[in-house]
C-alpha cells in the first residue's frame, strides 16, 4: 500500500497519476472472525481499526450491507466539537476532539480536519448566562469555550442579519475555537485504509439478514454471502439498530428511528469562514461552507419517525427560511441538492455503549444528530468495550439500564421524547 | 409530503399535524411498578414497516388520531379517531 506524502503526490504528478493502488482489499467472507461488526460506517470501521492498533485483535470483519459510507456516515453535515456539559459526555467528546486534532497524521490520510470555530448565535440576555454556564463546565473539563461580544462577532462574522428589526436580534456568541468540519468520507475511507492494513476484512453487499443464537450467546449471522460466525459481535448501524436487536431476538429499545436532512447550495465564493449555528426554542440551523464553495445546511429533524432516507418539504421551507433571515444575502441562492438519513434517537439523546443481554454482543448505537463528531472516541471505547468485556469508566453510564436507574444523559432537558433531542 | 385524511376535516398535508409517538403503547395504572412505566415511557419497538402511531390536527379540528403507516413508504393505511367516542360519533354518521 503507498504511503501517502508530499513525495508520492509529486511523483504521481508526473507519471499522470497512474501509481496509485486500491485503498483496501475486496476479501471473500472467510466462515468466522474472532470479532464480527456488523455497519461499515465509521464508527465501524474506526471500531475495526483501534480493536488492531490498540488491542492487538485483527481477525475481524466488518459486515456492509451496502458500500463504506453510504449511511449517515456519508450524509452528516460534518460537524466537529466538543460542547457538552454532563458527566461522561463531557470527557468522552472532548476525547473525541483530541483524537480529530491528529487523525490525518495517525491515519496517514488526510480527512481536511478544519478547526473554523463553531459559532452559536445568542438571542437572548438568558442564552448568554446559560452559555457563559456551559462554557464555563467545559472549561473546568479541559476543553476550550469563549463568549464573543456582539462586536466581536460582528468582526468575524460580517454577513450575518444584525438588523434591529431582525424576528431574533443577536446579542452575541458562544464558540468553541478548535471545532469544525471535515471532510466525511475521507474518514469513512481513511480508518478503512487503516484497518485493511492491520488485516481487517471490510466486506461490502453483504447485509445481516439474520441472527442466529445459542442460548446467551450469538453462534453466528446470516448474512446475503452466507454464514459466518464469530466469538464475539458488535452492532454499529445507527439508524438500524432496533432491526438488529430484534433479528438477535432482544426485543424494544429505547430508540427511535427518525430522519434528518442535509442541504448543499451552488458554489460560491468563500463568504463563511466557521460553522454557524442558530437556535431559538425548539427550532435548529447550522450553516458551513464546504471547501469547494458549497454552503451546507442543516435543521431540524422531520419530526415523525422514518426509515425512508427521503426528507420532507416543510423542512426544505424551514431550512430556507432560517438561512435568509440568518444570511439576507442568501437569498437568491438556489439549493442544489438535499437528501437524508436515518437517525438513530434515543430517549435522552445521548449515545447507548454497553455490553447487552447477551454475553458476547456489544452495542453501539443512539448517536441522534451528533455521531459524526463522536467516531473516533466511538471506535476508541467501543473496541475497549469488546476488547475488555467491561465499559471503560468514560462510557459508564452510557448502558441501557440507565433509565431504570433514573440516570438521563439529557443535554437538552427535553424529556423522553426522542424526537426533540438534537 | 404526507397527506393524512383526517376523519373530521378531510386530506391535509401532515405538516398541519403534530407527530405524536408509538399509538401501541397503553401506559399502565399510576399505581404499576417502576418496571412497568419504564418500559411503557422508555422503550420502542421502532418498526420498521406498518406501525400504529398517533398525529395531533394542531391547525384543523385539534383532534388525536390513530393513524396506521408504513414507516418505510410513508404510506397511510387507515386513520380512526383516537378517542374511542370520537369515534363512535362518525361510525353512527352516515
Ligand atoms: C443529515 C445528517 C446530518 C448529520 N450531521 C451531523 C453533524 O454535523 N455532526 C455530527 O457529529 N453528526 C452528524 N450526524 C450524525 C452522524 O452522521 C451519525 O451519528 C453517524 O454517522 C453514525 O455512525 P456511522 O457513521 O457508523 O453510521 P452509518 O454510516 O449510518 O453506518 C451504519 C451502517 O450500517 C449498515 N447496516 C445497517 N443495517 C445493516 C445490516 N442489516 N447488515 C449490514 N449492514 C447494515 C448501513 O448500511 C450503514 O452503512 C448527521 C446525520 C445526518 C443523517
Ligand atoms: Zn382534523
Amino acid at each position: 500500500m503507498t504511503r501517502f506524502s508530499a513525495w508520492s503526490v509529486f511523483c504521481n504528478g508526473l507519471t499522470g497519476q497512474k501509481g496509485w493502488d486500491r485503498q483496501w482489499r475486496d476479501p471473500e467472507p472467510k466462515s468466522g472472525y474472532e470479532v464480527v461488526i456488523v455497519g461499515g460506517g465509521i464508527h465501524g470501521l474506526a471500531t475495526a481499526c483501534y480493536l488492531a492498533r490498540n488491542h492487538g485483535i485483527t481477525n475481524i470483519a466488518v459486515l456492509e450491507k451496502g458500500w463504506i459510507g453510504g449511511g449517515n456516515a456519508g450524509r452528516n453535515t460534518t460537524i466537529v466539537r466538543s460542547n457538552y456539559f454532563r458527566p461522561g459526555n463531557r470527557e468522552f467528546y472532548e476525547h473525541s476532539l483530541n483524537l480529530w486534532e491528529n487523525l490525518s497524521h495517525e491515519l496517514n490520510y488526510n480527512v481536511m480536519f478544519s478547526q473554523r470555530s463553531h459559532v452559536s448565535l445568542l438571542h437572548s440576555p438568558a442564552a448568554i448566562d446559560r452559555a457563559a454556564r456551559g462554557y464555563n463546565i467545559m472549561r473546568l473539563t479541559g476543553s476550550d469555550g469563549e463568549l464573543w461580544s456582539l462586536d466581536a462577532l460582528k468582526k468575524n462574522v460580517p454577513h450575518l442579519n444584525y438588523g434591529e428589526d431582525a424576528r431574533f436580534p443577536i446579542f452575541g456568541a458562544a464558540v468553541q475555537r478548535r471545532a469544525g468540519t471535515a471532510r466525511h468520507d475521507a474518514v469513512a475511507w481513511g480508518y478503512a485504509r487503516a484497518a485493511d492494513q492491520a488485516g481487517v476484512d471490510i466486506i461490502q453487499n453483504c447485509e445481516v439478514l439474520g441472527v442466529t443464537r445459542d442460548g446467551g450467546e450469538i453462534r453466528s449471522l446470516e448474512t446475503s454471502r452466507g454464514t459466518i460466525s464469530g466469538r464475539k459481535f458488535g452492532f454499529a448501524v445507527a439508524g438500524n439498530t432496533s432491526r438488529l436487536w430484534q433479528m438477535a431476538g432482544l426485543g424494544a429499545l429505547p430508540i427511535e428511528t427518525h430522519k434528518l436532512q442535509a442541504f448543499v447550495t451552488e458554489p460560491l465564493k468563500p463568504l463563511l469562514d466557521q460553522v454557524v449555528v442558530f437556535g431559538v426554542g425548539g427550532t435548529h440551523f447550522y450553516m458551513s461552507q464546504s471547501d469547494k464553495g458549497g454552503l451546507v445546511f442543516g435543521g431540524d429533524l422531520d419530526w415523525y419517525k422514518s426509515y425512508a432516507q427521503r426528507g420532507s418539504l416543510p423542512i426544505v421551507q424551514d431550512v430556507a427560511e432560517c438561512a435568509v433571515s440568518m444570511m439576507p444575502c442568501l437569498g437568491r441562492i438556489r439549493l442544489v441538492r438535499h437528501w437524508s438519513g436515518a437517525v438513530d434517537m434515543s430517549m435522552d439523546g445521548s449515545f447507548f455503549m454497553c455490553k447487552t443481554p447477551l454475553d458476547n454482543l456489544y452495542l453501539n448505537g443512539g448517536w441522534n444528530y451528533g455521531g459524526f463528531k463522536a467516531s473516533p472516541a466511538s471506535g476508541w471505547y467501543f473496541a475497549d468495550l469488546i476488547a475488555n468485556n467491561r465499559p471503560h469508566e468514560t462510557i459508564a453510564n452510557h448502558d441501557l439500564k440507565r433509565f431504570e436507574r433514573g440516570y438521563h444523559i439529557d443535554e437538552r432537558g427535553a424529556g423522553p421524547d426522542p424526537k426533540l433531542h438534537g | 409530503m404526507i397527506r393524512i385524511p383526517c376523519p373530521f376535516c378531510g386530506e391535509r398535508d401532515h405538516s398541519e399535524f403534530t407527530y405524536g409517538g408509538d399509538g401501541s403503547i397503553t401506559y399502565p395504572p399510576l399505581g404499576a411498578s417502576a418496571k412497568q412505566w419504564h418500559d411503557a415511557v422508555f422503550q420502542r419497538r421502532n418498526i420498521r414497516g406498518l406501525q400504529t402511531e398517533t398525529w395531533h390536527h394542531v391547525f384543523g379540528c385539534r383532534a388525536w388520531l390513530r393513524v396506521e403507516r408504513d414507516t418505510r413508504t410513508h404510506e397511510i393505511k387507515s386513520v380512526r379517531a383516537a378517542h374511542p367516542g370520537g369515534q363512535r360519533a362518525l361510525d353512527k354518521t352516515p
